[in-house]
């Protein structure tokens, strides 16, 4: 048993928060916000030539770090800690990873790119009946041509390719019949209509009408294991995010709490807030614990068990830890000014991605608790 | 003891749902759904309308305008009103400065403001909290210091800062909290007055909030004059005005009928969400939820109506109207999680108003489009009218006798 991170892990670490605390302040992030696009394509850029990791869960064949699961709990939890709008999960946790394990020319052919910073890859997995079951799929992959609608892409209107579960054949609901596909973004018969998120990122409705789908771009066929697994190392990664979100906003409250004065005292000073944040602690802590759990059982036989669990309790602490936080703060909390009101919309976000807190309480009922 | 309406009960109920089908304007609502900015005309719509037929402060004695309904009368209306999905309608003259001028105000101070507040033609906003005096709202430092003009009258100047101030950018007049008496200890040295928000030395500055919105502003008052005779009640004695205020404020906060009718429209919402092949509503942890939280508003509804009883049987609202500012906020706030959660995939995107870009596709459901802001905008709920750890605070000391 060892919790501790290896020296190039550190290192990591290290340099990522260096980088995030020295380039991406609340201000500077805001400022992206508001000019509506979702992403800061420099900042990206240096993610890749500067800083490396891009390349931090891929082989060194490929050009990476020769990472893995660990390595993208690293990178999510400082993404999370500066709220970075920059998609690492779709593009190498996500696109990156159902690349990993499909191997083969493909792999080789789009990896490098990744590392690079010059492929960039949207799932478009979810659709608007499906909620957060990703064998729900009314998109169909038939005679060749790519027909349907996915909801909420994140990074599609920046992507370069399109990572698309479709329906080759069973029905609606089937776990048969699922194949996924690595599309060009800006392939003939695809048409967007790009947004932003909440939290600032942006996202889209991504139609497909007849869009042709050659061999070379299905990536698995009968791909829903497949899928599952990428989606439940997406979700560990996106817990990594989550305790980064939370332990900023514990630390930004514990830190109000000590200097806003109200009745002659700083608030931290009554015991009903004194429990409030200690609650929180307790949350953020076994968030972190969840999460290194799951990480570390991506590979094994309870992974999706793991994962769901983790998920469950990151999303509930996440809501608790969030709406504790702006309710400390007071008024402050819920306006644009202070950055812990956006890590409150961000916690809020991460509750329902993937999965909700019902959610994956059911599957891990359902994997762990057969009567 | 007895729960049934009368004949009359239902009579009223027939015509107060007439008359909101006839008069209502229902384009408010689209305005709303739509995430439309809402103009101070907007908003004053539907208050006009009521005022026209007599209706629009059932709450005040009939004296000074009220429509004289019994305590039924008032929740059929209130419970119609929510179902009919009525905007709501601005609180500060209604419900707040209204009842502090009827019964603390002279004869010239209600002559003068109570026609104005019933006809809209006065719009107000609340001076209280400050940055530095939140939940001690009675540690506020704006300073009021009396002198005698060159024509002879008496005046106060007023220097400080109010926040949180709701709607001040539409304001004609607002009531403020300041300290006459600094020497005083805390409560004692406080002036409720009312101040013409053209006079100068007014500044309004917008504070935007999680979900995009204009609510709320700082107020700053630099050497503003106020007339003596805009102070309600004795000097130095405004901090009765201020607490009477909030004790009124806090039980129309419970907000049960609206409540109630979100109930309804989350049901509506998760009966036409698919959820793997079914209704979200047949999930039996959504269904659960949604279950916990009828049970917790009919208790909200039933405490509210022995509240009301006894509130028109002469008590007033006391302390223990903090319960139902702290109960019925949660409730508001537990159902726009409900919602956000409903939304499922779809409360992730944002939407203000839609001026540009293609817009000829839409975005998931209409009933997803507005939860997540909705969702952070609720959180104040539990922050404002008095902190619900400060209504906690209040039963202790007040009720229980800690």
């Amino acid at each position: 048993m060892d919790f501790n991170f290896t020296e190039e892990q550190t290192m990591l670490r290290d340099s990522l928060s260096r980088y995030l605390a020295d380039t991406y302040d609340f201000d500077t992030r805001q400022k992206v916000v508001r000019e509506g696009k979702g992403w800061n394509p420099k900042v990206w850029q240096a993610f890749a030539e500067e800083l490396g990791i891009l390349g931090a869960p891929f082989a060194e064949d490929h050009g990476g770090l020769g990472g893995g699961a660990v390595e993208n709990m690293v990178v999510m939890e400082e993404m999370g800690r500066a709220i970075v709008l920059e998609p690492y999960l779709s593009t190498v946790v996500i696109g990156g990873g159902a690349l990993k394990h499909v191997g083969g020319a493909v792999a080789d052919a789009t990896i490098p790119g990744i590392i690079a910073g010059t492929t960039r890859i949207a799932f478009a997995a979810y659709e608007p009946q499906g909620r957060f079951h990703l064998n729900d799929l009314a998109t169909t992959l038939k005679g060749g041509q790519l027909n349907g609608h996915k909801a909420v892409v994140e990074g599609a209107a920046h992507a370069t390719h399109l990572l698309v579960t479709a329906r080759t054949g069973g029905g609606q609901r089937d776990a048969g019949g699922i194949s996924l596909l690595l599309i060009p973004a800006d392939a003939k018969g695809i048409t967007r209509r790009d947004y932003l998120t909440v939290h600032g990122t942006s996202a889209s409705e991504v139609y497909f009408e007849n869009v042709a789908v050659g061999a070379e771009h299905v990536l698995r066929q009968e791909a829903l294991p497949l899928i599952e697994q990428v989606v439940d190392e997406a979700t560990a990664a996106l817990c990594a995010e989550a305790c980064g979100v939370l332990k900023v906003l514990h630390a930004q409250t514990l830190d109000y709490a000590k200097q806003r004065k109200q009745f002659g005292k700083a608030i931290g000073d009554f015991q009903v807030i004194q429990h409030r944040l200690v609650d929180m602690f307790m949350e953020v802590e076994q968030a972190v614990s969840m999460t290194m759990m799951a990480t570390l059982k991506l590979d094994t036989a309870e992974r999706s068990a793991a994962v769901s669990m983790a998920k469950a309790k990151v999303g509930k602490g996440a809501k608790f830890v969030g709406q504790n936080a702006v309710q400390i703060h007071g008024g402050i909390g819920i306006t644009q000014e202070l950055a812990v009101g956006h890590y409150f919309k961000r916690a809020t976000l991460i509750e329902n991605q993937f999965g909700s807190v019902d959610f994956h309480l059911s599957r891990y009922e359902g994997i762990a608790l057969a009567a | 003891m007895d729960l049934n309406f009368s004949a009359e009960d239902i009579a009223f109920r027939d015509e107060v749902r007439a008359f909101i089908r006839d008069h209502y304007p229902a384009y408010l609502n689209d305005k709303i759904d739509e995430g439309e900015e809402m103009a101070k005309e907007d908003f004053l719509a539907w208050h006009k309308v009521l005022h026209k037929k007599g209706w629009i402060a059932p709450a005040w004695p009939v004296e000074y305008g009220g429509t004289g309904w019994t305590a039924t009368q008032r929740y059929i209306w209130s419970e119609e009103t929510a179902r009919a999905d009525c905007v709501r309608l601005m609180p500060f003259g209604l419900s707040m400065v209204g009842p502090v001028i009827y019964t603390f105000g002279t004869p010239e101070q209600k002559a003068k403001f109570l026609p104005r507040i019933l006809s809209g033609e006065d719009w107000w906003c609340q001076g209280y909290s400050e940055p530095g005096s939140g939940s001690d709202l009675a540690s506020l430092r704006t300073r009021a210091e009396r002198f005698t003009g060159e024509d002879g009258k008496e005046y106060y100047r007023v220097n400080g800062q109010k926040t949180w101030t709701t709607m001040a950018q539409h304001a004609d007049w607002g009531f403020f909290l300041v300290r006459t008496d600094p020497a005083a200890k805390m409560q004692e040295g406080i002036s409720f007055l009312l101040i013409d928000m053209k006079t100068p030395g007014i500044t309004v500055r917008p504070i935007i909030t999680l979900g995009g919105e204009h609510e709320v502003n700082e107020v700053w008052l630099e050497d503003v004059i106020v007339p003596v005779e805009n102070r309600v009640f004795h000097e130095n004695k405004g901090w009765t005005c201020a607490k009477f205020l909030l004790a009124h404020e806090r039980t129309g906060i419970a907000g049960v009928a609206a409540s109630k009718r979100n109930v309804e429209r989350i049901k509506q919402v998760a009966r036409n969400t698919e959820d793997g092949g079914s209704p979200l509503l047949a999930n039996p942890f959504f269904k659960r939820k949604v279950a916990e939280l009828e049970v917790d508003l009919a208790a909200l509804e039933y405490t509210e109506l022995r509240t009301l009883a006894g509130e028109s049987s002469g008590k007033g609202p006391g302390p223990e109207s903090s319960l139902l500012k702290i109960k019925g906020t949660e409730i508001q706030q537990r159902l726009t999680e409900l919602a956000l959660e409903a939304a499922g995939t779809y409360g992730a995107p944002y939407f203000r108003s839609m001026g540009e870009g293609d817009n000829s596709f839409a975005v998931g459901p209409d009933s997803a489009r507005r939860t997540a802001p909705v969702y952070f905008n609720m959180r104040k709920t539990s922050i404002y009218g008095g902190s619900n750890e400060i209504q906690r605070n209040i039963i202790a000391k007040m009720v229980l006798g800690l």
